[in-house]
């Protein structure tokens, strides 16, 4: 084919030059300057300075556009205008893009003054290069079709590109790191946690190529891969374990957490693992699996904060998964799109919604309950709730049959009472009443959390001496009684009931008295209700699901001599929707003391706490279960229609937009529907050059410190250019053409020379690759913060090897939680889940655990791409004085003083068990000097050794001295913060 | 072990300083020495320190800031706006025109007009109309510069709250903080260049994210100082483990560091041994600072700051029946601000937690509440100007004072629709509320802006939340248009992506 022999010719051309390079650069270590021969590319070289100065006025977005000049687009840029062509190939002198760049005078300088933007003479003399050359226009770079570079036979593809890129400094691969290293790195890298120094010695022993990838093979089938390279997933996945903003409540999400643990123990495909999680709802007959993996996109936050429009949040929501979706497999913002069109990459401001669109016919809708959501239940558990759900059915049945035996039973003391006629009743608040047959009033409709209900009845002629309120159950859609409307406790408070006699000379209000009811909660009970202070009322929270009968006196007897109308106010302000749902209002011209709620029989007594006890096992049963937020489709009559939100805002919608991804990229795949699961199949498209290259490099980026492009959020116009383009291009098309697997793509880069070199950095490597951007050597940089902690409860044999589920509270200072109205409190675990994985670690949104936070940690909120490391004297606290560490040093001490007799044995012990390597000559010394001088100390002040065994819940080995214990303790805690400890070499 | 044994790059790390440099300086150091420090400072400080000092972008006017917050946001109309048009609507229903459109987090249907609850006078010179409710601050109105038509975007505390502090409601931007001590660093090496310090009992509604560092590096998040327990988080040794012990620990680990750095070149191992040393510094340097007991009778009763208080609302599930008059947490605070100001410390966050009075309870009531937390913040905040300026150092320390939006004309009415003692409250108001500043670069005695007869809409010189940012950004020295830093393909600004946000040239000194 053409092509492969015009790729193998650049080869053999590169290698020549590489020679020739590289015998120039022998004699000294010095970079050599760039040669100035080689051309201008424009996606590398002159697309960035366009994009950085000038596409903000003249490029996509049409708004914005100045003189109606695009720089963006080749036929614009090269087309004549009346002034003269703004870029003309081949003539420099002709082009008004440089004369503008290079005016002096101030109005007609280009960048204008006011953009704050200067064009540099460097950048300037690279334009200059570029139109002489011919003005070669192109793609920005990352957006081009992945080329997988060309071998020679024989050579290791990784090492051959990388060789050739430092062969243009004139440097090459530097020798592998010594075993011990290369065992230690190769664990960290690919589960987190450190070898047996027993396993790296034993790997040491024969250092053979066989050994090396054995013990990959090994590593990558450990479960606890799973485990580690779950949390760079999820920091992509923004994962939480609340809900953020103001509220920030919790919310189980661990099951989908766990879901990804697995889909990468079990090496699902990329295309796999990308549609499960984008569209698993949408794929025919989904496995529960492939539900729980929807709960990706769910990750957005939900604001509970009181007030909050649930449409706004909802809307962010979508924004939100639009934008992660971009971030993470296309490694583009479109973000700016949201209020207009990018300034920088091709995506207009119509686009954006039309991707939006795709994405925002999901039911989901800033909810407080996060519905939808799956319940998912053990085979044990479901078989209890069909247990539960029966039962209660036998009881609300036989319970039914005895209330109306009862009735007919009580048939003579109910002819004392008179069931009032309604005439009119009417909420204050919202809400439907209705008079029914039996005399009862029914609310429905509207259910505002306080309302009042104003009930007019006719009172016959005659003597009234006492009010009956009868609180009647109604049976809800899930077969439930119930007498208070609100949704979760069935409960009503009466704050207040007053009763006023309409007469012709107007409204006389009556006093009430000697209330009475047959049952109310201790502080609640009927006279509540007549007490003139709406903050305390009738109410029947532990047994809202039967009826209940409360009595008023009348002060004094209500004499009429013709019917009249007597108006009830029944006041209900406690909130939360506890009104009442059905009710019903008699009279009786009994003598009050005659006269008692109904009596309840023993045994309707008992079936009623029977009942009373089955809803809480089931309220108990339910609020135990596991609901994991997904998502799920509207039905097709209940779609939205998506238009576009000027400004950004979704209170000012412009005009409807088709579902669609925008036209600068591929094409939605034939036959892909327009939803999301079109999305998915859109972004492992072959097509798409984008995601191939964005994982791979996330992926090297890991396992070396930097990306090759080093801005992983960021392929676009303004993101960085790729360090090694064909090398980005070769490890793009491995992943993608070896089946998307990621362990296979892992194990690729880790049995390279590249990825084995030693890290020790001579002087002269310092100053021609300072950050290691071109891999002159092995990677070395401070380990994450989960793998911090990790290490140091493996080394002190603490970790739990625990895996999955909820998640768990280690120790953490008192106080932290403050946040506004959340109840929810830290408890410090106790046992396992003290050392259980960072991974596992309770994240709270706005108050994220502290000592990962330090150690640049994310909190969850938004999507996640990379992790700054800083190094910070907050950081040396942490693993100096937090417990968690003080713990896993008197753990380390521990295993010194029994893996070990001797004191320098002891203190060489602890070094290799952090360190793993062999010890180097004296390297024991200071650590022991350490030991020694501590020891003296606290046999001086004992109260202070047990202070600190005490802070460090050491329990101290027989053979040794308080005082001894505690000084190898305070060694260890010096061990665990080694910069070699800390610091993946 | 003796410190001599250390190496030159440890004992560099541990005790230079800029000012140790020129302290030492005239004290006969040798040429070849000078320089070799001097290289290393420069290395050190600003390589490998992101904290270091960094020059502004223009000659500021305010090299440090004090922002007070008043979480929940006070109601503007008991305390700055004067509106007796109020008066003679008050309890009649609101005219259909201030509701047509809007959105409120918690009023439905026609609420009715409130009257300003509070008498108000004109004090000072400047004339400044302030209400009975802020007697201390009336005495210092001539040096503030009162901002009466602040308008927001956003009617929920913690997005609104993120907007003003964050420049996005939403979250996963860098603090405002953040921002100011990328741009220009800290001047105390010994101490956090972004101190956060919180009063009222519970963390404002944004959370910790109003702290963050966002995409920024995490080393520009805010640091909360803690008036209990450790000031910072893990700052004190363990138990036990005592000041010597330390230094002998960190002397031990020193060693064994530098002998890693001579194998493996990787500068961040010295950068590392830097920080170990700067953690040590601040275990006293912070607690030190954060002592108040060591101030004076008079200064403490200037704020009236009580040493070693513990306030009980930080314990109480509901901080809000725990209200005090007499709380002297957040004078505590003002006076902390001033001490971090004057030690250095970049920017001071304080936030006050209980000024959302919408009238729901007696512990949200403007006719009850609101008098005890201006109480509870009215003497401490005349006695921190008051202080600043006695020291001189109110020139160059922007204070700010302000909530995260402002409370509405009408009384809530889904709380209630009679006036009730203890229940009268209003909702979150949008469009016009006040803010103060005072200091380094403003204008003093100054009234700007005005709203109209009710205090709904601004009608002269509206001042945006972005024009505020601007405004601060300017004063400090940062060109708030070409201040950004680079993130997912944008120059992102505390100011976003447009050029709204204007300097507010009127209240500029």
């Amino acid at each position: 084919m053409k092509s492969k022999r015009k790729d193998r010719r650049k080869f053999l051309l590169k290698a020549l030059l590489v020679a020739v390079a590289f015998s120039a650069a022998v004699a000294s270590l010095r970079t050599s300057p760039q040669a100035a021969a080689e051309p201008v590319r424009f996606g590398r070289d002159v697309l960035p300075i366009l994009a950085a100065n000038c596409f903000s006025c003249h490029g996509p977005d049409e708004k914005n556009r100045k003189a109606g000049l695009r720089l963006d687009l080749e036929e614009d840029a090269k087309a004549k205008r009346r002034s003269g062509f703004p870029i003309a190939p081949g003539q420099p002198e002709k082009s008004l893009l440089l004369a503008r760049l290079t005016s002096a005078d101030p109005d007609v300088v280009m960048p204008p003054p006011s953009s704050h933007k200067r064009v540099g003479a460097a950048q300037i003399e690279i334009l200059r290069r570029w139109i002489s050359e011919g003005a070669k226009w192109g793609r920005h770079w990352s957006f081009e079709p992945v080329v997988r570079p060309a071998i020679a036979d024989g050579q290791k593809p990784i090492d051959a590109l990388v060789s050739a890129s430092l062969a243009k400094k004139g440097l090459a691969l530097r020798p592998s790191a010594a075993p011990h290293a290369l065992a230690r790195r190769v664990w960290l890298d690919l589960v987190g946690l450190p070898p047996a120094p027993e396993t790296a010695d034993r790997f040491a022993a024969n250092p053979s190529p066989a050994a090396y990838e054995k013990m990959v093979d090994e590593l990558l089938q450990k479960p606890q891969f799973g485990e580690h390279w779950a949390r760079m997933w999820l920091d992509l996945a923004r994962y939480a374990d609340t809900k953020g903003y103001e509220k920030d409540l919790g919310r189980t999400m661990w099951p989908y957490r766990d879901w990804v643990v697995n889909a990468l123990n079990a090496d699902m495909p990329l295309d796999r693992f990308t549609t499960e999680q984008l569209a698993g709802d949408l794929l025919p007959n989904p496995a529960e699996s492939q539900l729980i993996a929807t709960a990706f996109h769910r990750n957005t936050m939900t604001n509970d904060e009181g007030g909050t429009d649930n449409e706004e949040f909802r809307v962010a929501a979508v924004k939100d998964r639009v934008d992660t979706t971009a971030q993470v497999w296309m490694g583009l913002t479109i973000g700016c799109a949201k209020c207009h069109s990018h300034k920088y990459d091709p995506i207009s401001h119509g686009e954006y919604y039309g991707f939006y669109a795709l994405f925002n016919q999901t039911e989901d809708a800033d909810r407080y309950d996060d519905t939808p959501v799956m319940e998912l239940l053990s085979p044990r558990e479901q078989e209890e709730r069909k247990f539960l759900q029966t039962r209660l059915q036998t009881l609300n049945d036989e319970l039914t049959a005895l209330d109306e035996a009862a009735d007919k039973a009580n048939e003579a003391g109910e002819r004392k009472w008179r069931v009032a006629p309604v005439l009119e009743a009417a909420s204050r608040d919202g809400a439907t009443l209705a008079a029914q047959k039996d005399g009862a009033v029914a609310a429905s409709g509207k259910a505002p959390p306080e309302d009042t209900y104003i009930v007019t009845l006719a009172l016959a002629p005659g003597t009234h001496t006492t009010l009956r309120l009868e609180a009647l159950p109604e049976k809800l859609a899930g077969g439930q009684l119930a007498v208070g409307r609100n949704g979760t406790t069935s409960n009503f408070v009466l704050s207040e009931l007053s009763a006023e006699l309409l007469g012709p000379a107007g409204a006389r209000a009556l006093k009430l008295t000697g209330a009475r009811a047959d049952f109310g909660e201790e502080r609640s009970t009927a006279s509540h209700a007549i007490d003139g202070d709406e903050k305390t009322g009738w109410s029947v929270s532990s047994r809202p699901h039967e009826r209940h009968t409360a009595l008023f006196d009348f002060a004094e007897p209500v004499q009429l001599t013709a019917e009249t109308k007597l108006r009830v106010t029944l006041s209900h302000q406690s909130g939360d929707t506890a009104t009442l749902r059905r009710f019903r209002l008699a009279t009786s011209d009994a003598p009050p003391a005659t006269l008692q709620p109904a009596p309840v029989s023993p045994e309707i007594r008992r079936r009623r706490d029977d009942l009373a006890a089955a809803y809480k096992a089931q309220k108990t049963f339910n609020d135990s279960l596991v609901r994991l937020p997904l998502m799920r489709e509207l039905p097709a009559d209940k779609q939205r229609e998506t238009r576009i939100q000027l400004r950004g805002n979704f209170l000012e919608p412009g005009d409807a937009v088709a579902p669609g991804v925008p036209a600068a990229f591929h094409k939605l795949p034939d036959g892909a529907p327009r939803n999301r699961l079109g999305v998915a199949q859109w972004l492992v498209s072959r097509d798409n050059p984008l995601t191939p290259r964005v994982w791979a490099n996330r992926i090297w980026a890991r396992l070396f410190g930097i990306g090759i492009v080093e801005t992983e959020e960021d392929f676009g116009a303004q993101g960085a250019a790729p360090s090694n383009p064909e090398l980005l291009d070769w490890l793009a098309a491995e992943y993608r053409d070896g089946g998307w697997s990621l362990k296979k793509l892992l194990k690729t880069i880790v049995m390279s020379d590249a990825y084995r070199q030693a890290s020790e950095t001579p002087p002269a490597l310092r100053e021609a690759d300072p950050r290691n951007l071109i891999q002159s050597r092995g990677a070395r940089f401070r380990l994450n913060a989960e793998t911090v902690r990790d290490q140091a409860l493996a080394v002190a044999g603490l970790l739990s090897a625990k895996m999955g589920g909820p998640p768990v509270m280690p120790p953490q200072p008192a106080g932290l939680w403050r946040s506004t109205y959340n109840g929810k409190a830290w408890v410090d675990a106790e046992g396992e889940d003290r050392f259980r994985r960072g991974l596992y670690t309770y994240l709270k949104r706005t108050t994220p655990y502290p000592s990962m936070t330090t150690f640049d940690g994310g909190s969850g909120e938004v999507c996640q791409i990379r992790r700054i490391r800083t190094n910070t004297p907050l950081q040396a606290l942490v693993t100096l004085n937090d417990p968690v560490y003080l713990e896993a040093a008197a753990g380390l001490a521990r295993r010194m003083i029994g893996e070990a007799r001797d004191p320098g044995d002891r203190a060489a012990r602890g070094l290799r068990l952090a360190l793993i390597r062999p010890l180097r000559d004296g390297e024991t010394r200071p650590l022991l000097a350490l030991q020694q001088d501590a020891q003296r100390a606290f046999e001086a002040a004992p109260e202070k050794a047990d202070a600190l065994l005490k802070a460090a819940r050491a329990s101290v080995p027989a053979e040794i001295s308080r005082p001894a214990f505690a000084a190898w303790i305070v060694a260890a805690n010096a061990i665990l913060n080694l910069d070699e400890f800390l610091t993946r070499n | 072990m003796n410190k001599n044994d250390l190496s030159p790059a440890i004992a560099g790390a541990r005790e230079i300083t800029r000012r140790h440099f020129f302290k030492s300086g005239g004290l006969g150091l040798g040429a070849l020495a000078l320089q070799s420090l001097l290289a290393r400072e420069k290395v050190l400080a600003q390589d490998k320190n992101p904290l270091a000092p960094k020059p502004p972008m223009h000659p500021p006017k305010a090299k440090r800031i004090i922002y007070l917050h008043m979480a929940g946001s006070p109601s503007q109309l008991e305390l700055f706006e004067h509106k007796p048009a109020l008066d003679q609507l008050h309890m009649k229903d609101c005219p259909p025109s201030f509701l047509e459109g809007k959105r409120f987090a918690f009023i439905k249907g026609v609420p009715k007009i409130l009257a300003g609850q509070f008498k108000f006078q004109r004090h000072g010179q400047s004339g400044q109309w302030i209400s009975e409710l802020l007697p201390h601050f009336s005495k210092v109105a001539d040096k503030t510069c009162i901002i009466r038509t602040v308008h927001t975007d956003q009617f929920n505390h913690a997005p609104a709250q993120l907007f003003v502090h964050t420049g996005s409601p939403r979250l996963g931007n860098p603090a405002f903080g953040s921002w100011v001590t990328y741009g220009l660093g800290s001047e105390n090496e010994n101490l956090p260049g972004f101190v956060v310090l919180l009063s009222g009992g519970k963390t404002p509604d944004g959370g910790k994210s109003l702290w963050g560092s966002g995409f920024l590096p995490s080393v520009y998040q805010g640091v909360q100082c803690r008036t209990t327990g450790d000031p910072v988080l893990y700052l004190s040794n363990p138990a036990g483990l005592d000041r010597s012990l330390r230094r002998r620990t960190l002397d031990a680990l020193a060693e064994m560091n530098n002998a890693e750095y001579r194998r493996s070149g990787d500068s961040e191992t010295l950068t590392r041994i830097a920080q170990y040393e700067l953690a040590y510094r601040m275990q006293t340097s912070v607690p030190d600072v954060m002592d108040i007991s060591k101030e004076p009778r008079h200064i403490l009763d200037l704020y009236g700051a009580r040493p070693g208080f513990v306030s009980q609302a930080e314990s109480a599930d509901d901080p809000r029946i725990l209200y005090k008059g007499d709380d002297p947490t957040f004078a505590n605070n003002c006076l902390l601000a001033r001490r971090l100001i004057e030690n250095g410390v970049r920017f001071v966050q304080l936030y006050d937690w209980g000024w959302d009075h919408h009238g729901s309870s007696l512990g949200e009531s403007i006719d009850q509440t609101l008098p005890i937390k201006c109480q509870q913040t009215d003497r401490a905040i005349a006695g921190l100007l008051t202080d600043l300026e006695q020291r001189g150092l109110l020139d160059e320390t922007l204070v700010v004072w302000g909530g995260e939006f402002g409370r509405t004309p009408m009384m809530q009415n889904n709380v209630r629709t009679e006036l009730k003692k203890g229940y009268i409250g209003r909702d979150h108001h949008t469009n016009a509320y006040t803010m103060w500043m005072a200091g380094g670069g403003v204008k003093a005695g100054l009234a700007y802006g005005a709203t109209d007869e009710f205090g709904y809409f601004p009608i002269e010189n509206p001042v945006g939340i972005r024009d505020l940012q601007a405004t601060i950004q300017h004063l400090l020295g940062l060109d708030p248009y070409r201040f950004s830093y680079a993130w997912q393909g944008l120059n992102n600004r505390l100011i976003g992506p447009t050029d709204e946000g204007q300097v507010l040239k009127g209240i500029l000194a």
